[in-house]
């Protein structure tokens, strides 16, 4: 795989790959139910902790992978628990506190790794190639996954209670167990990209799992629309290699996603696709109103 | 004696809070957003009182125009980011925000350099003995500044005609508007007055770290919100309170909890404890 298409590449495409994980995972909780995070990057952080820890110790990588899915989930279901107190801009600002905790614990910890974090976490044993092709399978099989629970049950659930609440409850919506489960699988998922991560790039530190991170992620998700599974993974793959392919935006990535951030919800806030949407309703008006 | 320089080291930091954080209320308790931003404008602040303190050597001149500069800054934001869009779901502006302050961090970076700038000849530095403490007469000055500032405050909004106008507008803008009051002028005044107050914040803190850097608003910002949730958001006194207790409870938790969490994680444990138990706040209403 590496010698057909270059170890440039096959590491632009696993970067690329992660970051549908990480957007898609979030846009479990944000655009398919509703719930606002702003401190997503704590359970990528926890996913990847967890994982890096256990390979490190000498676990097999795809139970240290499976592990710390699983420390993101129940990290996930505990803050789920805050989502039934708190709403709306409390939930933005609990989560986003969520964040910083995280980050505050994790560098006072000695076994962490403290300020310095986890150097040298093995391989995962497939060589470059092989991970490329497992990240963009994971990928799509979330991407699939998010399609199929759109369509289902649980997916009317978590529209009803993203649009309001109070009138899911009304109809009988059982909006405590359904958004556990948005936080449950947003935050799973978030942990298993998290694991990818540490063992794409070898390296963790607390500051790779600060608030930025959470609003770059959060930024991939809104600029693809909020809910859309095509536009949340275009936006993820290209803001995650543009900084790549256009070697002077590295230096200007933050102002970019800032003002893209700022642009969009300023006058689209329906992202690319709700921009796209717009575009086709219009063209096709057009089309009818020719004669 | 140390808890008592680490209650006034606690009270200094408080004040910085308490600046920030009511202007963030304010706004909150008139527009409903969540307007992170603010802190951009203290940095803005910051950078403004060093750069004509070092022009003109004088910092009463360097604070006025931070003050007033940042006021008008504060209103433009108003105008051309939130205005447009508040009648959208309130996560909309929220988001908006971020990427702002975001942007706004990176164009300080970009404009003034990552390593940021220091006073040529740092001004009140001149250690001052008080009550057998030792501090810097710039300590004194956020301290008694922050009180003349807030108390300045509370005159207007409690004994002027603009201030009845303001607490009219906050507390029921339709009903305020019926009674002819420009409730558009009433959120201009807000913005204005909220925005200064942090760019007075933004100079104090940079005497007192003889340092302004793109960054110094990360932090403050977000521990802002956390104020004003517990303060129980649009909730001015609350805010007070919450700013003073958090500087209070983060100097001694810095010596006491220091080897559980870092000093900046304090907030958001003590934010989370208090949410879970008080979703509405630690003083006051609920109106989340």
């Amino acid at each position: 795989m590496v010698e057909i298409i270059g170890a440039y590449q096959v590491s632009l495409i696993t970067t690329m790959g992660i970051s549908v994980i990480l957007a898609l995972s979030l846009n479990l909780i944000t655009g398919f139910c509703g719930q606002i995070s702003l401190g997503h990057a704590a359970f990528i952080g926890a996913g990847a902790y967890g994982a890096a820890m256990l390979t490190t110790a000498g676990w097999p990588f795809a139970a240290g992978l499976a592990a710390g899915t699983a420390i993101a989930a129940v990290l996930g279901l505990v803050v789920g628990l805050a989502s039934l107190r708190v709403r709306h801009d409390f939930l933005a600002i609990t989560t986003m506190g969520v964040g910083f905790l995280f980050l505050g614990v994790v560098r006072q910890q000695e076994w962490l790794g403290g300020e310095m974090g986890i150097s040298s976490i093995p391989d995962a044993g497939l060589g470059k190639g092989g991970y490329m092709v497992l990240v963009v399978l994971i990928a799509a099989a979330i991407a699939l996954f998010s399609v199929h629970l759109k369509r289902s049950w649980m997916g009317y659930a978590f529209d009803a209670i993203a649009d309001d609440e109070d009138t899911a409850r009304m109809v009988g919506v059982d909006a405590a167990r359904y958004k556990l489960t948005a936080f449950a699988m947003g935050t799973g998922l978030a942990g298993l990209g998290g694991g990818l991560y540490a063992h794409d790039v070898k390296f963790i530190a607390p500051d790779s799992f600060g608030f930025i991170e959470s609003i770059t992620i959060l930024s991939m998700v809104v600029i693809g629309g909020i809910g859309p599974v095509w536009g949340v993974i275009v936006a993820a793959a290209v803001l995650s290699v543009l900084p790549f392919w256009f070697q002077f935006i590295e230096e200007y990535k933050l102002l970019l996603y800032g003002g893209l951030l700022f642009a969009v919800m300023r006058f689209s806030p329906g992202g690319l696709a709700g921009f796209v949407a717009g575009f086709v309703a219009k063209h096709k008006r057009r089309r009818a109103a020719a004669p | 004696m140390l808890a008592f320089e680490l209650f006034m080291q606690g009270l200094v930091q408080g004040s910085i809070y308490a600046l920030i954080a009511v202007g963030l209320t304010l706004v909150y308790g008139l527009l409903r957003i969540l307007h992170v931003a603010h802190a951009g404008l203290f940095t803005l602040g910051g950078y403004i009182g060093v750069l004509v303190t070092n022009a003109t050597g004088s910092l009463a001149l360097a604070l006025l125009t931070a003050m007033i500069a940042v006021g008008f800054v504060g209103m433009a934001l108003y105008r051309f980011c939130y205005q447009p869009i508040l009648d959208r779901p309130p996560y909309v502006a929220l988001i908006a925000s971020i990427g702002l302050f975001i942007a706004m961090e990176e164009i300080f970076r970009i404009i003034f350099g990552p390593y940021g700038l220091s006073y040529t000849a740092p001004p009140l530095q001149a250690p001052i003995i008080l009550l057998g403490m030792n501090l810097k007469a710039a300590e004194i000055l956020t301290m008694v500044g922050a009180l003349i500032l807030i108390g300045g405050l509370g005159v207007l909004a409690g004994r002027t005609r603009t201030g009845i106008a303001w607490r009219a507008t906050v507390k029921d803008p339709q009903m305020a508007e019926s009674f002819g009051i420009d409730i558009v002028k009433v959120r201009y005044l807000n913005f204005f007055i909220g925005s200064a107050l942090a760019a007075a914040a933004g100079v104090m803190v940079a005497l007192l770290n003889n340092l302004v850097e793109p960054t110094m608003g990360s932090v403050p910002s977000y521990k802002a919100l956390a104020i004003i949730v517990l303060g129980g958001l649009g909730n001015v006194r609350g805010t007070l309170i919450a700013s003073l207790a958090l500087g209070v409870i983060e100097s001694f938790g810095t010596i006491y909890l220091g080897f559980l969490l870092d000093r900046d994680a304090i907030a958001f444990a003590f934010l989370i404890l208090v949410l879970m138990i008080r979703p509405q706040g630690l003083v006051g209403r609920s109106n989340g």
